[in-house]
């Protein structure tokens, strides 16, 4: 295509044609939501106890979940959705429960691995003397860890964490090859009934820019609560409150 | 109160200590001296196991602490620790910090544990500062918050793993002070040092360690007026 087509092409974009698919979008979205945060939230379970487990000094709780981990996080997701959907899930209940299961699940076994890595980090980043002075006291490790160390690493979990989660949203965008209808694939079957090639795909870039937007913008208000300081922010007093007293 | 015998403790192909033979009755008052380097603050933290001792034995009251079938977390209640830097939990308020160890592991109820919070902050004088968080105190004032949240667990025994060595010089007195008022109170005290004045003052016994070996030992006086082995000598003479 030479520069002056691709010029034309461009001021014959049509977005009304988009306009009449718009369910098709609106449910895209949803579903990306849905699965994103779902996975996301069950990764999150998964990710603390596989972190935990990468930190202990147990080897037959530390191998397996080292070689859970390092196994999800050198293959690529797309191959990881299509083994659950295809071979795992089928193999174990005998048919296919659908690219909602299968999806969910993906993502959440995937975002784990990533999310354990986070929280060993967060964990190892605390100064040692914070377990020394829990055990010191008389707390057995899983308390200190719950009561001292957790509270403490969660908060520097938090930045890493955003970035997890915006780029699953993303990589959630793989779950079309198992027909789920995400953003991704309303752009596709769009394309598909229109044959039109810029406007459904620029609509899914589009929505999944807005909302990573929207998550980026969720993250900076949790990051500016947990800021660096323990102490709690005084609430602000108005001009009117100090009239009042 | 507390055996140590034969303590042995390598990190890799270092070997910290290399047998020591100790023994701390109740109420007394052990300061440990030494360089640094010299193995002075891995003994003490080999008596609550925070490190495992590599060889020898190690008793507080006729319990066999670095034994696998020893309850270590039950020991630890009754061995009190304050550490050099501090290690107060930053994500709590100073009354949490005393409050928490005697809550979750000893189950006392919570306005008993902050009744004895509230006695204990007044002993080392900060009421006020109940409700602040560490990152609001000085040095000298967290140092004193982590002697109380050693204290509120009532321990047999105090250990002090150079409590004064990262304050500010002003600040060293308010720290030694409640650690004087402690051992006059009669609380059995193991304190690693480099507060000679302090070991001085308040020890009823001066150790000397240098190498991984317990070099010397005797009252203040023997020590640190009519030392007897060259190396205490070369050691005080560097530091007096």
């Amino acid at each position: 295509m030479s520069h002056i087509e691709f010029l034309a092409a461009f001021n014959a974009l049509d977005f009304g044609i988009i306009w009449n698919y718009r369910d098709l979008f609106i449910r895209g979205v949803w579903l990306t939501l849905r699965l994103t945060l779902l996975g996301f939230s069950l990764g999150l379970i998964l990710g603390i106890f596989l972190g935990l487990g990468r930190l202990s000094k147990r080897k037959w709780i530390y191998y397996p979940c080292k070689i859970y981990i390092d196994f999800i996080r050198g293959t690529p997701l797309l191959v990881q959705i299509l083994i659950i959907h295809t071979a795992l899930i089928p193999s174990i209940f005998g048919q296919s429960l659908g690219f909602f299961v299968s999806g969910a699940l993906a993502l959440t076994l995937n975002s784990g691995a990533y999310i354990a890595e986070i929280v060993r980090a967060g964990i190892q980043s605390l100064d040692k003397g914070q377990t020394e002075a829990a055990r010191s006291l008389g707390m057995p490790k899983g308390m200190a860890m719950r009561y001292i160390i957790l509270p403490q690493a969660i908060r520097r979990m938090v930045p890493p964490l955003g970035n997890e989660l915006i780029a699953l949203l993303k990589d959630s965008s793989l779950v079309t090859v198992i027909a789920a209808n995400d953003i991704l694939y309303a752009a596709k079957i769009v394309q598909g009934a229109t044959f039109k090639q810029w406007e459904p795909y620029l609509t899914a870039a589009l929505l999944y820019l807005l909302l990573t937007w929207l998550a980026s913008k969720l993250i900076a208000f949790i990051e500016k609560r947990f800021s660096t300081s323990y102490v709690p922010k005084k609430r602000r007093t108005t001009f009117a409150d100090q009239l009042k007293r | 109160m507390i055996k140590i015998k034969g303590l042995k403790k390598s990190f890799g192909d270092l070997e910290v200590l290399k047998g020591i033979d100790l023994e701390i009755k109740e109420r007394e008052v052990v300061c440990i001296i030494g360089a640094s380097g010299s193995g002075k603050s891995t003994l003490l933290r080999c008596i609550n196991l925070l490190e495992e001792p590599t060889d020898g034995e190690v008793y507080i009251e006729d319990v066999k602490v670095n034994d696998p079938k020893t309850d270590i977390n039950k020991i630890r209640t009754d061995v009190g620790m304050v550490f050099q830097q501090f290690n107060l939990f930053p994500h709590m308020t100073v009354l949490d910090n005393i409050t928490i160890a005697p809550r979750k592991v000893k189950k006392v109820d919570e306005k008993e544990a902050e009744a004895l919070a509230y006695e204990l902050l007044a002993k080392v004088g900060l009421t006020d500062k109940a409700h602040n968080y560490p990152e609001q105190l000085s040095g000298g004032q967290m140092q004193r918050v982590a002697i109380a949240r050693a204290l509120a667990m009532k321990p047999k025994v105090m250990l002090f793993d150079e409590p004064t060595s990262a304050l500010d010089p002003e600040m060293v007195k308010e720290v030694l002070d409640v650690m004087k008022q402690l051992a006059q109170e009669g609380m059995t005290m193991v304190v690693v040092t480099h507060e000679m004045g302090f070991a001085r003052e308040v020890a009823d016994r001066v150790i000397f360690i240098d190498g991984g070996y317990l070099v010397e030992e005797g009252t203040p006086e023997e020590i640190f007026n009519n030392p007897k082995n060259e190396r205490t000598k070369a050691f005080l003479g560097k530091v007096l």
